[in-house]
C-alpha cells in the first residue's frame, strides 16, 4: 500500500512537472530557445497567489486568476524585451540573455519579499479522499494538481489543434519564412506562445506551492530545470511527450526518494536526463528531425 | 620595440597579456612585501587567481567552442575535494608544500579532466541548448554525491561511506577527510599567491598557444560553422571533446588550489550560482577575449570587497550586466546606436564585446 500511495504522489508531483514542461516545450517547439526563466515565473506566480490570500484578503481561485494574468503579462513582457531583438541571434546568445533574465526576477523578487520562506496556505481546501478503510490517503491537493494537469493539456492540444493561433503556432514551429510568406504574424504568434507558457507557469506555481508550501524567491529555478529534463525526457516539442515526461520524472523522483536516497533523488533525476540524450536524443515522443543546409 | 612591433599581431596581443599578468604580480608582491596591503584584501588573492583560471577556462568552452557550459563549478568541486584528499594523505609521506601543492593540483585536474570526458561524450554529440542542460545537470549530481560523501584515512588505509562518518571504521588514529554535508574539514593551507600566479601563467601559455595552433583553429572553425567545418574533414566530436576536456581540466586545478587556501570547504560552494558567476566574468570580458576575462574577473571579484553596502544589488546587477551585453552585442539596431554613441566621444572604435572574431 506504501508503493501505491508513492505512485500516486509521484504522479501528482509530476503533473506540476507536466504543467511546466508544456510552457517549456511550447516555447522550444515555436522560438527554438530555451526559456530558462521560465521557472521563476511559476516564482512570480506563487508569490502572486500569496499576496491576493493573505495580504488583501481575496479567495483562493479568485487569487489563482490574478497570479496568471500577472504572469501572462510578465511573459509578454519578458519576451518583447529581451528575447524579441535576438530573434536572429546564435542560441547561445539567447540563452544567456535567458539565463540573465532568471537571475534578474530572482533577485528582484529577493529585494521585495525577502529571502525568508513565507508559509503558502493550500488553496484546496476540501478534505483528502480515504480508501481501503483509511490506509491509503490521498491529499486534495493531490487530487486537484492531477485533474489540472488532465484538463490543461487536453484543452492544450485542442487549441493546439483545432484553432486558428494553433495553426499558426504548428506552422510557425515548421517553417518560419515559409509562415512568414502564408501571411502568419510571427512576433504575434511567438508573444501568444509565451503567453500561455507563463499563464500555465502561474497554476504550476500555486499548485507547487500548495503542495510544498514554503515560498521563497529561487522556489522555482529547481522545479524548472527539472521540468526543461521532462520536456527533454518526453521529446523536445511534443505536448503529450511533456505530459509523459513530467509524470515519470516525478514518479522516479519520489520512489528514488523513497527506496533509495532522500539526499541523492536530484543527482538520480538528473542521471536519468543524462541516460535518454545517450540512448534517445530525441526523447520519448520526439521526432528525429533531419538538418537542412 | 623594433623588434616587438615585427612580431605578427596575435603574438603581440599574447605578449601583452602575459606582461599584464606579470606586471599585476609584481606590483601586488611589492605592495605586499612593504606591508601596504590590508590583510582583507590579502586573503582575496588566491580566490582572485582561482576566479581568472575559472574564467579562462570557461572562455574557452563558452568564448573558442562556442557551447554553452553551466556546470563549470562542478568540475572545480571535483578538483577541490580531490585536491583535498590527496593533500591529506601525502601529508606523511610527502614533507615538502609546494610538492604537495602541485601533486593536488595535477590529480585535480585529471580527474576533473575524467569528468569533462564522461560528460562531454554524451552531450557534445547533441546540438543546441543539450550541453547547458547536461552540465547543469552534472554540477549538480556533483553536488548531490559529494554532499552525501564520507572519506577517510586511517591505519587501515583509505574508506569511503555513503552513510556517516562512524561507518569509516578508521581506527583511533584515523582522520575523517570529507564529512558529507558538512564538507572537506582540517585542509592544510597549501596555497600561495605565488602559486596562484604560476598557474595562471600555465593556464594562460595553454590557452592561447592552443588558441593558435591547428587544433585551435580548427575548434574556431567548428564554432562558427559546424557543418562547413566537418565539410573540411575536421572531426567535430574529437575537437569539441578536446577544448571541452581541458577547459574542465583546468577548471579542476583551480578548484584543488581554492579548496587548499581554505580550512574548510563544503560542496554547496560549489553549486550553480557559482558557474553563473563565472559565466558573467565571461561574458563582461568579452566571449573569446582571455585577456578580457582576466580583467573581469579581477574587478568584479574585488569591486564586490569595496562595494559591501551595495551587496544586496550585486546579483541584480550582474543580471543585467549579461542582459544588456547580450543585446546590445547581438542586435544590429543597438548595435548601431552604440557605434554612434561611441563614435560622438570620439573613440576610434567602440568595445568588441563579441570578441573572439580576431578583429584588432
Amino acid at each position: 500500500m506504501s508503493f501505491l500511495s508513492y505512485l500516486i504522489s509521484g504522479i501528482s508531483l509530476g503533473s506540476i512537472y507536466a504543467i511546466i514542461a508544456l510552457g517549456y516545450t511550447m516555447v522550444y517547439g515555436i522560438a527554438k530557445m530555451l526559456n530558462f526563466a521560465h521557472g521563476d515565473v511559476i516564482m512570480v506566480g506563487g508569490y502572486m497567489s500569496f499576496m491576493a490570500t493573505s495580504y488583501m484578503g481575496w479567495s483562493p481561485v479568485a487569487s489563482v486568476f490574478l497570479a496568471m494574468a500577472v504572469c501572462t503579462l510578465l511573459g509578454i513582457i519578458i519576451e518583447r524585451l529581451a528575447y524579441k531583438p535576438l530573434r536572429n541571434a546564435t542560441s547561445l546568445a539567447v540563452l544567456i540573455t535567458a539565463i540573465g533574465v532568471s537571475y534578474f526576477l530572482q533577485n528582484i523578487a529577493l529585494l521585495i519579499w525577502s529571502s525568508n520562506p513565507k508559509s503558502f496556505t493550500s488553496i484546496v481546501s476540501f478534505d483528502s479522499l480515504r480508501l481501503f478503510d483509511g490506509q491509503l490517503i490521498i491529499s486534495s491537493v493531490t487530487l486537484v494538481t492531477i485533474a489540472a494537469c488532465i484538463v490543461i493539456v487536453c484543452g492544450l492540444t485542442a487549441i493546439v489543434r483545432y484553432s486558428k493561433i494553433g495553426k499558426a503556432m504548428r506552422a510557425v514551429s515548421e517553417d518560419k519564412e515559409a509562415a512568414q510568406l502564408m501571411g502568419i504574424d510571427i512576433n504575434q504568434t511567438i508573444s501568444v506562445t509565451f503567453a500561455i507558457g507563463s499563464g500555465l507557469a502561474a497554476v504550476a506555481g500555486v499548485l507547487l506551492c500548495s503542495a510544498y508550501p514554503l515560498l521563497m524567491p529561487t522556489v522555482g529555478a529547481m522545479p524548472g530545470i527539472k521540468a526543461f529534463t521532462a520536456a527533454v525526457f518526453g521529446g523536445i516539442g511534443s505536448i503529450p511527450g511533456a505530459m509523459l515526461g513530467g509524470i515519470l520524472l516525478g514518479v522516479i523522483e519520489i520512489l528514488g526518494k523513497a527506496y533509495i536516497s532522500t539526499e541523492l533523488s536530484d543527482a538520480i533525476v538528473f542521471s536519468v536526463l543524462i541516460i535518454v540524450l545517450l540512448v534517445r536524443p530525441t526523447g520519448l515522443l520526439g521526432k528525429k528531425i533531419s538538418e537542412k543546409v | 620595440m623594433k623588434n616587438f612591433l615585427k612580431l605578427k599581431k596575435t603574438t603581440r596581443k599574447n605578449l601583452v597579456t602575459y606582461a599584464m599578468v606579470i606586471l599585476a604580480f609584481l606590483a601586488v608582491w611589492l605592495l605586499s612585501a612593504g606591508g601596504s596591503i590590508s590583510s582583507a584584501f590579502r586573503g582575496q588573492l588566491v580566490p582572485i587567481c582561482v576566479y581568472i583560471v575559472m574564467a579562462i577556462s570557461l572562455n574557452l568552452t563558452v568564448g573558442i567552442l562556442g557551447e554553452l557550459s553551466l556546470g563549470h563549478a562542478g568540475f572545480m568541486s571535483l578538483g577541490a575535494f580531490t585536491g583535498v584528499i590527496v593533500s591529506i594523505s601525502l601529508q606523511g609521506s610527502v614533507s615538502s608544500d609546494p610538492l604537495r601543492l602541485t601533486i593536488a593540483m595535477i590529480l585535480g585536474a585529471v580527474i576533473a579532466g575524467i569528468a569533462g570526458l564522461v560528460v562531454g561524450v554524451p552531450a557534445l554529440r547533441l546540438r543546441g541548448d543539450y550541453l547547458a542542460i547536461v552540465t547543469l545537470a552534472f554540477g549538480e549530481i556533483i553536488k548531490n554525491i559529494i554532499n552525501t560523501l564520507y572519506v577517510g584515512i586511517g591505519p587501515n588505509g583509505f574508506r569511503i561511506s555513503m552513510v556517516n562518518a562512524e561507518s569509516l571504521n578508521l581506527g583511533e588514529n584515523g582522520t575523517v577527510i570529507m564529512n558529507g554535508p558538512m564538507g572537506a574539514v582540517g585542509i592544510p593551507k597549501l596555497a600561495t599567491f605565488t602559486s596562484g600566479f604560476i598557474l595562471i601563467m600555465i593556464t594562460l601559455f595553454i590557452v592561447l598557444n592552443l588558441q593558435n595552433s591547428r587544433s585551435g583553429r580548427a575548434i574556431m572553425a567548428v564554432r562558427d560553422n559546424r557543418i562547413a567545418a566537418e565539410s573540411v574533414g575536421i572531426s567535430v566530436t574529437r575537437y569539441k571533446l578536446m577544448a571541452f576536456i581541458i577547459s574542465a581540466a583546468l577548471a579542476g586545478a583551480a578548484g584543488a588550489l581554492y579548496a587548499l587556501n581554505f580550512s574548510t570547504v563544503v560542496a554547496r560552494k560549489f553549486d550553480f550560482n557559482t558557474s553563473i558567476l563565472i559565466l558573467v566574468f565571461v561574458v563582461l570580458g568579452g566571449m573569446g577575449n582571455i585577456r578580457g576575462s582576466i580583467i573581469a574577473a579581477t574587478v568584479l571579484t574585488v569591486l564586490p570587497e569595496l562595494l559591501r553596502a551595495f551587496n544586496n544589488y550585486r546579483m541584480l546587477l550582474y543580471a543585467v550586466i549579461l542582459i544588456l551585453v547580450m543585446l546590445v552585442s547581438n542586435n544590429e539596431q543597438l548595435k548601431n546606436m552604440m557605434k554612434k554613441f561611441t563614435g560622438f566621444f570620439k573613440i576610434k572604435r567602440p568595445p568588441d564585446l563579441r570578441g573572439g572574431t580576431a578583429r584588432e
